[in-house]
């Protein structure tokens, strides 16, 4: 379509204007502004990825023929990222998200060989002139679902399957757990670690082993929905939906979900870039800014259990009430916050600590 | 750390569902490896059978079905592998591993989609009462049938190798196969459905990952599990019975590091990751020592010339 309309507005106008022009790109009176994605896990993972694509439909959703996308689907973090970055950039990308953790300093080394492309990175925490971050709030999702949890297990045994010891996994782990003991003094937290985003076999055995030790809730920072699967199986766990709703285990044994929603600030930024108006930022959005979205809590909830869940939903997007209000102690018992106050941004962002009353230690 | 929150029973449990997908691909590769020939492909005949049992039994909502598709996708590929070694005589070693790549590559294409879909799922097998037998009820009789083929048909094995006539032409073939073709024995057409039995359990081994483990298709899941089939077949010193002690022990290890970590002890992943290697290269050298009790035509190219 589009190359026709090129190829046709090249002959009409000859090759003077075409020559003029200086290059194909112009012919049809518009830049394409090409946009590059780089995906950790397949778009198919039902996940995170998956909503990092449905981001990039919707900007192409938005701007039609003006916008290329490009994507790069299950790249390793680490050398191959880098590859693949530098590639996007010599094709021609004018922007680049690179939407998972562990792409940070191969994002900084790109940005650094091609000035002029603009980098976006997710949940991380180097900038640069060219290189923005963005990431949500998950922890808001985390307290809720840490309130139903606490809430509805009958074993008080909640298990965790950790990614990566990060201050992202670790500060959902600490809000969940916070919100649980709210609710619930006997509640145990069990943490996993599986070293992978995705790997759904790893995640189905992780799942496994909680649910033999007596988890009957089943919280996953992992993208598939393998523990879904498994939660299924056992028949009396209940789960939550990461990154995406994974709606197809609803309404149990996925009782909630928490669900990234990237496409107003995919759409924004690529508008930023088209005005000529981008510039290297710093986002943190959460439940209120709509960034992160609280999936559907189906009926499987008690009833005063939702309603009170949804009272804490509503009191994160207000900013009436923060997830990380004190008095909260650290893991070792010395002070994390008094009395009514807030943890603030920079400690959040760093967070390398449990609170008080979660057992066993963080990987190093 | 709280060791107690173990539960032995479930643990014990676990390993039967981890370790048979190594049964099944060792044992395969225990039949081949007795005729002679080591097809280093395991991995690669694997993750087909996870992807054509995964694909077939998402169509027709079968799981057995999907078994056997595996079943025929292993072998399928098992055939280029006895193409290149039996009929162009090419090396062994170089064409199992090219298999094993091959195969990777090759089922991530055939399964772009099916990613994130959910299989058909196989029942238990009901024993019963008999399933509410204190202690033994809940390891031996809480598992789905493919589970107890498996163990089947590694006393199966063990019975052919060791008490029929087509087991002593097996063992011949692999011993000495100039020997075995002056006695009038087809060696090559022997070894070629040797390296097709060897592919068809492969495949049975990844469908069981895929299909009932997990239960999901991604690339590569199969993650190493032939490599480790590899090492069992030595590990166990070519003897069917002694697989099945392997494979409950290396499957086990797996278990056991989910299990200390969610009892609050961190033993980094690495060690148990790699501890299937180093037992099995302690295996090889107390092998050494005595007498090899590898097959005597082992990797060895035969040609009736020769």
């Amino acid at each position: 379509m589009t190359f026709t309309k090129r190829a046709a507005a090249k002959l009409l106008l000859g090759t003077a204007l075409a020559a003029s022009m200086g290059t194909s790109a112009f012919a049809d009176g518009h830049a394409k502004t090409k946009v590059g994605f780089v995906y950790v896990g397949p778009i198919g993972d039902g996940g995170w990825t998956f909503e990092h694509d449905k981001g990039r439909l919707a900007v192409e959703k938005e701007f039609g023929d003006s916008v290329e996308t490009v994507f790069v689907e299950s790249v390793a973090e680490g050398p191959d990222s880098e590859r693949v970055m530098t590639q996007m950039a010599l094709d021609g990308a004018e922007l680049i998200f690179t939407t998972s953790f562990g792409y940070m300093d191969p994002t900084i080394n790109v940005a650094k060989k091609f000035p002029n492309v603009k980098f976006e990175h997710a949940t991380g925490y180097k900038r640069a002139d060219n290189v923005s971050t963005y990431s949500a709030r998950f922890y808001e999702g985390r307290a809720i679902q840490g309130h139903i949890a606490g809430s509805m297990t009958k074993s008080n045994i909640i298990g965790y399957i950790g990614s990566y010891p990060i201050p992202e996994v670790i500060r959902g782990i600490n809000s969940a757990f916070i919100h649980a003991r709210k609710v619930n003094p006997d509640v145990q937290f069990k943490i996993v670690w599986a070293y992978t985003w995705f790997d759904p076999a790893k995640e189905a055995d992780a799942a496994k082993v909680l649910i033999e030790q007596g988890a009957d809730v089943v919280l996953q920072h992992t993208d598939s929905t393998a523990p879904q699967a498994a939660a299924q199986e056992a028949g009396n766990v209940i789960t939550f939906g990461q990154a995406s709703d994974m709606g197809q285990y609803a309404p149990f044994p996925r009782v909630s979900s928490i669900i990234d929603d990237w496409a107003p600030y995919y759409i924004a930024r690529v508008q930023a870039v088209k005005d000529g108006t981008w510039s290297s930022t710093d986002t943190w959005d959460g439940i209120g800014a709509g960034m992160v979205g609280i999936g559907e809590i189906s009926d499987a909830v008690p009833a005063d259990v939702k309603e009170q869940a949804l009272a804490l939903k509503a009191s994160l997007a207000d900013g009436s009430y923060h997830a990380f209000t004190g008095p909260l102690n650290k893991q070792d018992g010395t002070a994390f916050l008094a009395d009514g106050e807030t943890a603030d941004d920079g400690t959040l962002a760093g967070m390398n600590f449990y609170v008080e009353g979660i057992e066993g230690d963080i990987p190093q | 750390m709280d060791l107690s929150a173990i539960n032995p029973i479930l643990f014990i449990a676990g390993f039967f569902v981890a370790a048979t997908p190594l049964i099944f691909a060792a044992i395969g590769e225990l039949v081949v490896e007795r005729t002679g020939v080591l097809n280093l492909g395991v991995e690669g005949m694997m993750i087909i059978g996870a992807i054509c049992g995964f694909a077939t039994a998402v169509e027709t909502g079968s799981p057995l079905l999907g078994f056997a598709a595996a079943a025929v996708g292993g072998a399928a590929l098992s055939l280029l592998f006895a193409f290149l070694t039996q009929v162009m005589l090419a090396n062994q070693v170089a064409s199992g591993l090219a298999l094993t790549l091959f195969g990777l590559g090759f089922s991530a294409l055939l399964g772009q989609s099916y990613v994130g879909i959910k299989p058909p799922r196989m029942g238990d097998v009901n024993f019963g009462p008999l399933a509410d037998i204190p202690v033994l009820g809940p390891i031996l009789l809480s598992h789905d049938i493919i589970v107890y083929f498996g163990l089947a048909l590694v006393v199966a094995v063990w019975a052919v190798l060791k008490y029929t006539r087509i087991g002593l032409t097996l063992r011949a073939v692999g011993e000495n196969h100039d020997a075995a073709h002056a006695l009038g024995f087809k060696v090559k057409r022997i070894r070629t459905l040797a390296i097709m039995f060897g592919g068809a359990c492969a495949g049975m081994g990844g469908a069981y990952i895929s299909l009932i483990r997990v239960p999901q298709w991604t690339e590569g899941m199969t993650a190493g599990i032939g490599w480790i089939a590899l090492a069992l077949v030595v590990f166990a010193s070519w003897r069917p019975l002694r697989v099945l002690a392997g494979a409950y022990l290396f499957g086990g290890l797996v278990q056991l590091q989910l299990n200390l970590q969610g009892a609050g002890v961190a033993i980094p992943v690495e060690y148990l990751a790699m501890s299937p290697y180093v037992i099995t290269i302690i295996v090889l050298v107390f092998l050494s020592r005595s007498r090899s009790a590898a097959p005597g035509s082992l990797g060895r190219i035969f040609h009736a010339s020769s």
